[in-house]
């Protein structure tokens, strides 16, 4: 059996160097996982705030209108035809780095995730908190900068850290837009191979590991932020 | 306590991995010895149960009835996105190899099922005895002939280049630098990562996808069966296939390794095809002599 395993391995790994198709995957799925989620995260930020905006003051109320339908249309459609939208219908007819297309796509997605996290983040925060900074002479962005936001992070920290694993997740199906990425690596040395296991229990396990590695990055931080609680 | 937790994870992710090692073993030897009767005799219980999970087209009183009539359920492979091989036609699977394997399964007096699957998961669905055969304008190769055994051959085929008309590709010599749309696992796949390295080429899951992708500009050829390129090629405009032939290649149904009745059955099946002018007659039916 040991043989097996060693053969199976090598066959799937070390010869023709295939090996590479899931180091180079690896990188593509972290690339545009990264950049992703800074995307959603600035998305996420300020369609947040403009939704809690309006429903404390009744205040921007086009913008709100926007954000609803980018909140509908976003978390009602799967990613996989978003995707797809974006790299045939909206980028059609022309040549595109598919890594940067694969970004917008996901960011935009993720991005509407993280705006309900911010919006229940910025309701959970008390709203005497808010009432204390305007008294004080902030002006309303200024209260939410400097009072509101921080609490809210500390509070959202771990819903956000569940977005991010999904999101890790979710980029799985890039291979959908012929982008190389850690799953599509997998699958091409799959149909070299054909051998399932191997191939496929690899993939797991790196996307197993980097889903272990950010969460205790996430607890370490989260630690952090609970000190200045005492 | 985390240590600990941290161990017994790993020690259950091996255990987990060890015993699907043991199992992908004992599921090589007995699939090489399963024959075509052990497995229809499974299936035939299974409807019988009133178990249908395999049952895609058929209702489950149909597959009972037909099961019971004849000598058994004859599983076949296919990515129907590659007419006039295999292809939708309303929800019922048409072309070249369904037909080819409803004669055969005429021929062996049995009821066949097509499952529609990714061309790159038809072998592993064939070694791992989910289906009985794979019949997707398969080209007989030598390193699929280690995973599989394929039957006789029963038709001639070849790679071509699918540019825009405008194009000034006009064969594999022109290729070495440019972006190649394939669909993955295909012979095309193969050819093109030799001729243009892996960077070059783009592995689309269907190769209507990387057609797509040609007619956008996004790539500048794509390398596909030959008969399903005219088929491209006529249903859209501004395409062209180049004259070059990149290879000869011929098609053949493949089986899981070892399994010499149902080998043995199909080839004798296929030889009468041939014979009697059947396989000729569908041919010419999908693919109209130039």
């Amino acid at each position: 059996m040991w043989k097996n395993f060693c053969d199976a391995f090598y066959l799937n790994f070390i010869k023709e160097d295939r090996w590479h198709y899931i180091a180079d995957g690896l990188a593509v799925t972290l690339q545009i996982t990264l950049l992703a989620a800074l995307l959603g995260i600035a998305i996420g930020l300020i369609v947040g705030i403009i939704r809690t905006t309006y429903e404390k003051t009744r205040k921007l109320k086009v913008l709100n209108f926007f954000c609803t339908v980018y909140l509908t249309v976003i978390r009602g459609t799967p990613i996989v035809v978003q995707l797809l939208i974006m790299y045939f219908v909206i980028f059609g007819n022309s040549r595109i780095d598919k890594v940067p297309v694969a970004v917008l796509a996901f960011g935009i997605n993720s991005g509407a995730y993280v705006a309900e996290i911010f919006r229940s983040g910025i309701n959970s925060v008390d709203g005497g908190q808010m009432e204390a900074g305007r008294s004080l002479g902030f002006n309303y962005l200024e209260t939410m900068l400097y009072i509101v936001l921080p609490q809210a992070f500390k509070n959202v920290l771990p819903t956000l850290c569940n977005e991010f694993i999904a999101l890790l997740k979710e980029t799985s199906v890039v291979g959908y837009i012929a982008l190389q990425d850690l799953t599509k690596g997998g699958d091409i040395i799959r149909s070299r191979t054909y051998s399932s296991f191997m191939p496929l229990i690899a993939v797991a396990m790196i996307y197993l590991i980097l889903v272990m590695i950010l969460s205790h990055l996430i607890g370490i931080l989260e630690r952090r932020l609970k000190r200045s609680e005492r | 306590m985390k240590k600990n937790v941290f161990a017994m994870a790993i020690a259950a992710c091996m255990a987990a991995s060890l015993a699907a090692c043991g199992g992908a073993g004992t599921a090589e030897t007995t699939g090489a010895q399963t024959t075509a009767a052990q497995t229809t005799a499974a299936q035939t219980t299974a409807a019988e149960a009133g178990e249908t999970a395999s049952a895609e087209e058929t209702t489950p009183a149909e597959t009972k009835a037909e099961a019971e009539a004849a000598g058994g359920v004859l599983v076949m492979a296919t990515n129907a996105e590659f007419a006039p091989w295999e292809y939708y036609e309303g929800d019922k699977i048409v072309g070249i190899d369904p037909e080819i394997a409803q004669a055969i399964a005429d021929k062996l007096g049995m009821t066949l099922e097509i499952e529609d699957m990714a061309f790159d998961s038809i072998i592993p669905a064939v070694t791992s005895g989910k289906a009985d055969f794979g019949a997707a304008g398969m080209t007989v190769d030598e390193d699929r002939m280690v995973f599989v055994d394929f039957t006789d051959t029963y038709a001639n085929a070849s790679q071509v280049i699918i540019v825009k008309e405008t194009s000034e590709i006009a064969g594999s010599a022109d290729l070495s630098d440019k972006k190649i749309g394939v669909q993955l696992g295909t012979t095309g796949d193969l050819l093109a990562t030799d001729l243009a390295g892996d960077d070059n080429v783009e592995r689309y899951n269907k190769g209507f996808e990387a057609v797509q992708a040609l007619l956008q500009d996004k790539i500048d050829a794509v390398v596909i069966d030959s008969a399903p390129a005219n088929v491209f090629v006529e249903q859209s405009q501004g395409l062209k296939v180049c004259d070059e032939a990149m290879s000869q290649e011929e098609y053949a149904i493949a089986v899981a390794k070892g399994n010499t009745e149902l080998l043995d059955k199909i080839n004798g099946a296929l030889k009468e095809l041939k014979e009697d002018g059947t396989i000729d007659a569908i041919m010419n039916k999908y693919i109209p002599a130039e």
